[in-house]
């Protein structure tokens, strides 16, 4: 019992408590009616979309996911299906599933702050942004064949011809692609080196090449969008 | 503000109000307590919590929030369900009847779509906020990680859901998102390397997704059933143990 006495000072944390009958309980049950009456609203004002029956013989043209997988279609223009549909949204979910487990920074933890952790904040924020900016081109900007279109323009079936795009020389391709990982790897963790002490190896590895590859990601949209490159690595087998 | 004890005073104080509930509510601490802990529903709250986790600029409310439309879904959706046949030759024509015929149904229609939209945003803005507050680090790191399962199937939920009304709109959503799994790695009949583990269209991922080689009556019966039972029964109980670690991890995350 003494023993307990005396631990009892040195973890107790502050105590802010309150009832949670009355003060959670009427909050969530304005929240609760709020939202009701939101969607009320909204459902009187307007109706869900229902088109003609299917048909499989005459396809949408654009035929769009629902939107909030408008953002990987939409990086279907970039990629092939085998990336944007299935390895990309595989590596977002076991990138957020390891975050609890990558981010040992012991600060922030349970409040509000920037100062005390930027590089997660940073790196999360630019990938929360950046899927919500895909998913606005995917919804708004992109009509028939999934050409594209500014918001002022009207969607028509007759816009000029893309430019042709070409493939990286396989050799390039290749070295562009390792070295990128390679120097990703090796540069910050001799610059930054307090960062990859803290990390550790595995953390280290893990937490670089999930970032390398969401930042290649957007260097591939670049390399597309300014360059005309259709393959960084083309082979029969795989193209990236 | 007396405005509202005199209301309350004057609604309660009275014959009619006695006759129905025998006594009132005295606001002592004890009671404050046993309004939590001898309510079955609300005993998923702790008797008392830190005053942070109560305001709506720590939570945003939007997990609270994300798990009342789940429910409003639920019970939207049950009443769907008595007018929706999964069957190619009835589903659209039932969707139609809904908007047009049944008393309500356009209102019952459009809130459950509606409301499935609202949950997919508010699940992600309730990410944000337990990121941006840290609530994933130890000793939640788990927890998180079912946030996350609980992202997907909220996605899935919506996605099965997409294809039941049986129009166009559905119809060809379904097919782009479905047709991706053609290019599944190894385990899609268009994917790289496929040919090692001999994959065809009518043996790879997709057709066990689809239950044939095109959307037609498997597909739409899969996707009903995905939807009205399958990832809502998951979902649930992912939820309950959602709940429970909240407060097993020292209830809501917060300063020491
Ligand atoms: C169907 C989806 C979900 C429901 C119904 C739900 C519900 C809740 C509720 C009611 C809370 C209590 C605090 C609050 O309201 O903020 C909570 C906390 C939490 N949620 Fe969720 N959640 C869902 C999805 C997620 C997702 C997608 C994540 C993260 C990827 C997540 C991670 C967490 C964590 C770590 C906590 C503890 C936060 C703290 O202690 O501050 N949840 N959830």
């Amino acid at each position: 019992m003494e023993v307990r006495e005396e631990m009892k000072g040195s973890i107790e944390i502050k105590d802010d408590k309150v009832f949670t009958w009355p003060t959670l309980v009427a909050k969530e049950f304005l929240a609760a009616i709020f939202v009701t009456v939101g969607l009320l609203f909204y459902s009187y004002a307007v109706d869900a979309p229902l088109r003609e029956l299917s048909n499989p013989g005459q396809a949408e043209n654009p035929a769009k996911a629902p939107w909030y997988f408008l953002g990987l279609q939409e990086a279907l223009v970039y990629f092939d299906p085998w990336y944007a549909g299935v390895i990309l949204p595989t590596f977002i979910v076991i990138g957020l599933i390891l975050i609890p487990y990558l981010d040992n920074n012991p600060k922030g933890n349970g409040y509000y702050t920037f100062k005390e952790r930027k590089f997660a904040m940073t790196v999360f924020l630019s990938g929360y942004v950046f899927w919500y900016i895909l998913i606005y081109i995917g919804t708004a900007l992109r009509g028939p064949f999934w050409a594209f279109f500014w918001p002022w323009e009207k969607w028509t079936h007759d816009f000029p011809t893309p430019p042709p795009l070409h493939d990286l020389p396989l050799p390039l391709g290749i070295a562009l692609l390792l070295g990128f990982y390679f120097f990703g790897l090796v540069i910050p963790a001799i610059v930054k080196k307090d960062f990859f002490m803290r990390l550790g190896f595995i953390r280290y590895v893990l937490t670089m090449g999930l970032l390398l590859s969401m930042i290649g990601t957007v260097i591939k949209m670049f390399f597309r969008l300014a360059l005309n490159v259709k393959y960084i690595i083309a082979t029969p087998w795989i193209n990236i | 503000m007396r405005l509202i004890p005199d209301l309350i005073k004057k609604i309660t104080d009275n014959e009619i109000w006695k006759s129905v509930f025998r006594h009132g509510y005295t606001d002592t601490p004890r009671n404050r307590v046993l309004q939590i802990i001898s309510n079955v529903w609300l005993h998923l709250h702790p008797a008392k919590v830190r005053e942070h986790g109560t305001k709506v600029r720590f939570t945003w409310c939007m997990g609270g929030i994300t798990f009342f439309i789940f429910l409003f879904e639920t019970i939207t959706g049950i009443l769907l369900m008595f007018y929706y046949t999964p069957d190619v030759n009835r589903a659209y024509a039932d969707i139609v009847d809904l908007m047009y015929v049944v008393p309500f149904g356009r209102l019952l229609r459009n809130t459950h779509r509606w409301g499935a939209h609202a949950m997919v945003i508010t699940v992600s803005i309730h990410m944000l906020r337990v990121f941006l507050t840290g609530s994933y680090k130890p000793p939640r790191q788990f927890n998180w990680v079912l946030g996350v399962v609980l992202l997907v199937f909220t996605f899935l939920l919506s996605f099965t859901g997409y294809l039941l009304p049986w129009d166009q709109l559905g119809y060809w959503a379904i097919t782009v998102g479905t047709n991706m799994a053609r290019a599944t790695p190894l385990l899609g009949h268009e994917g790289p390397f496929a040919y090692i583990l001999g994959m065809r269209a009518d043996n790879d991922v997709r057709f066990a997704l689809l239950g044939g080689t095109m959307i037609d009556a498997p597909a739409l019966l899969r996707a009903y059933v995905w939807h009205c039972i399958g990832i809502p029964v998951v979902a649930s109980a992912l939820m309950m143990v959602h709940f429970w670690r909240v407060r097993k991890d020292g209830g809501i995350s917060g300063p020491l």
